[in-house]
């Protein structure tokens, strides 16, 4: 009894500074009392903190780089300076390569994106609905899954030559996969009481497919489509490392032959922007076809 | 003295049945879970069903709502039936009003969704997600979809056994004016004794296999717990339990 007064006296008394836990009889006791709330000025200075440093550290970096290739601590033709790659940017847009690269990057990722997810997403929604369609497509994908894309290459190129349709099926065949997987997945997850209460109220296949099979294993489809997405960058790379005549991969091939290693790290740089714009989209993409999902904070 | 119970009038001999059940059985791996049973439930009957648990009560259950199949003997059971399992089954991807009437769009099925979750006092949730109710909240969103159907029977499996036991009782409550606003016949199954004498018209105490017990409850309903003869009840169907009225006071 007099340990919990002595306890709720304790408590309720913050001016005391934290003093040690109480012993009582091997009882240990520790403080959960909530420690005085930060004021607002610290808050705010913790917020202003976190978003100085997240600017400015990657600033630091480019700026040590700036100062370590103006004083000619790295050599130029290994790793060019922050400076000469703004350049280099210029230079491509001036002549007008990176405009007429872009597209034709993007055109090719995209199409093959769209081919092999479609793809992907066909013979996924047939091998998760249909036990036949599992018999059929199921062990073949997973055996052809486990080769890597890249070894595919040379076999597309004596199939299809060095032109625009082999870089695109290099690009659906990398894609198939992670739309087939998590389409097949997902569907095969959604929970089989659902399924069993959606036939208790008198929904039919189609209706249980529509209501409630496919809206449930939409989260699952939608992150195939991510996963497709990056991995189709990642084909649009190695594709565009066949004889290209244009797009980035041409840029940076030109630029390889002319020694150019500015505008090779331009070309890399744009790469790495296109990535992370289409895990842009993908975002929006579920914000907007998830709205049932909880919101993570500042996904 | 107890009233008589109003519903007793149901129990003329030539009332058609809602369910008749006729020597069911049901086995798993060669071990008879329902053996011949045989039931006969009248419309607008509230049977509750108790039973330790592996006794069979939700095979029973699966068997009248269609899920699953006898392997001998007869079952004749309404054409619209409904479900109100353990757990809520909404589908997180569904709004709550087109969870209720799952499977139709439309303003006419968004109307009827709005009137059936006005009954169970959710009208302001028709455009919530699923995710966002409580647990409570959510079985009165099966409740809601289960009853829009306009079921002939209603199958209630341990419907509140999630629930915390405030959030219980006020179920009770709900489940009792529903039942007496859209009388379905009812079948609840249950471990709880309690809940069983506060809403059936009839016990069942299912036990190997067989309906070892039937005790018609002739209380009027809404009922007391403090009753003499809701205690004599429960004393009685806890000892046909196996267990002990004092090991089971709570
Ligand atoms: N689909 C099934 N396959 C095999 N055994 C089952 C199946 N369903 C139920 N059983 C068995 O039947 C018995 C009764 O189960 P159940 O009806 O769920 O009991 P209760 O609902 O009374 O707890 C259990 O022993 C259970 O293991
Ligand atoms: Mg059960």
């Amino acid at each position: 009894m007099t340990d919990i007064v002595s306890l709720a006296q304790y408590a309720l008394s913050p001016k005391q500074e934290a003093p040690a836990a109480p012993q009582t009889k091997g009882l240990v006791l520790v403080d959960l009392t909530p420690r005085a709330r930060t004021s607002h000025l610290s808050a705010a200075w913790q917020v202003w903190r976190g978003r100085l440093l997240r600017v400015g550290s990657p600033l630091a970096i480019l700026l040590v780089w700036q100062i370590a290739s103006g004083f000619g601590f790295v050599a130029p033709e290994v790793l060019p300076s922050p400076l000469d790659i703004i350049a280099a940017f210029r230079e491509l847009i001036a002549m007008g390569d990176l405009q007429s690269a872009l597209p034709v990057s993007l055109y090719r990722s995209l199409s093959g994106l769209a081919i092999g997810g479609t793809i992907g997403l066909t013979i996924g929604l047939f091998a998760g609905l249909w036990r036949v369609g599992e018999e059929i497509f199921d062990a073949p994908l997973q055996m052809l899954r486990t080769i890597p894309f890249i070894a595919l290459v040379p076999l597309f190129i004596t199939w299809f030559g060095i032109d625009e349709s082999a870089k695109i099926v290099v690009i659906v065949a990398a894609t198939i996969f992670p739309m087939y997987l998590n389409t097949y997945a997902g569907v095969r997850g959604v929970d089989p009481k659902l399924t069993e209460a959606a036939k208790v109220f008198g929904l039919d296949a189609r209706q249980t497919t529509l209501h409630v099979i496919l809206p449930t294993a939409l989260p699952s489809i939608l992150l195939g489509l991510r996963y497709a997405a990056g991995v189709a960058l990642l084909a649009l790379v190695v594709a565009e490392q066949i004889n290209a005549r244009s797009g980035i991969g041409y840029i940076l091939n030109n630029a390889n032959m002319n020694q150019r290693s500015d505008i090779i790290v331009a070309g890399i740089i744009v790469y790495a922007v296109l990535g992370i714009a289409t895990d842009l989209v993908m975002r929006v993409i579920e914000r907007i076809a998830l709205p049932w999902r909880p919101k993570l904070a500042l996904a | 003295m107890p009233l008589p119970d109003q519903r007793a009038s149901f129990a003329r001999p030539a009332a058609p049945a809602a369910v008749l059940l006729k020597d069911v059985s049901r086995s798993f791996a060669d071990r008879a879970v329902l053996d011949q049973i045989n039931l006969t439930i009248r419309p607008g009957e509230f049977v509750a069903v108790l039973g330790p648990s592996g006794t069979g009560k939700t095979t029973l259950l699966r068997l009248l709502a269609g899920l699953d199949q006898v392997d001998a003997g007869s079952i004749i059971v309404p054409a619209v039936r409904s479900v109100v399992f353990q757990e809520p089954r909404l589908v997180p991807a569904k709004r709550v009003w087109e969870n209720v009437v799952l499977g139709r769009r439309g303003a006419a099925a968004r109307a009827r969704a709005g009137t059936a979750l006005t009954e169970v006092g959710l009208a302001g949730h028709a455009d919530a997600w699923p995710s966002t109710l409580s647990g409570g909240e959510a079985q009165r969103v099966a409740l809601a979809r289960a009853l829009v159907r306009e079921p002939g029977l209603l199958l209630l499996d341990e419907p509140f056994a999630a629930l915390d036991a405030l959030t219980r009782i006020k179920m009770h409550d709900l489940v009792l004016q529903l039942w007496q606003r859209h009388h379905p016949a009812v079948v609840l199954v249950t471990h709880d004794v309690d809940e069983a004498i506060l809403l059936a018209d009839r016990i069942l105490v299912l036990s190997n296999g067989a309906i070892g017990v039937e005790l018609p409850v002739g209380l009027s309903k809404p009922r007391d717990r403090a009753d003499p003869l809701f205690a004599a009840l429960r004393a009685q169907l806890l000892a046909e339990l196996g267990v002990g009225a004092s090991t089971a006071a709570h």
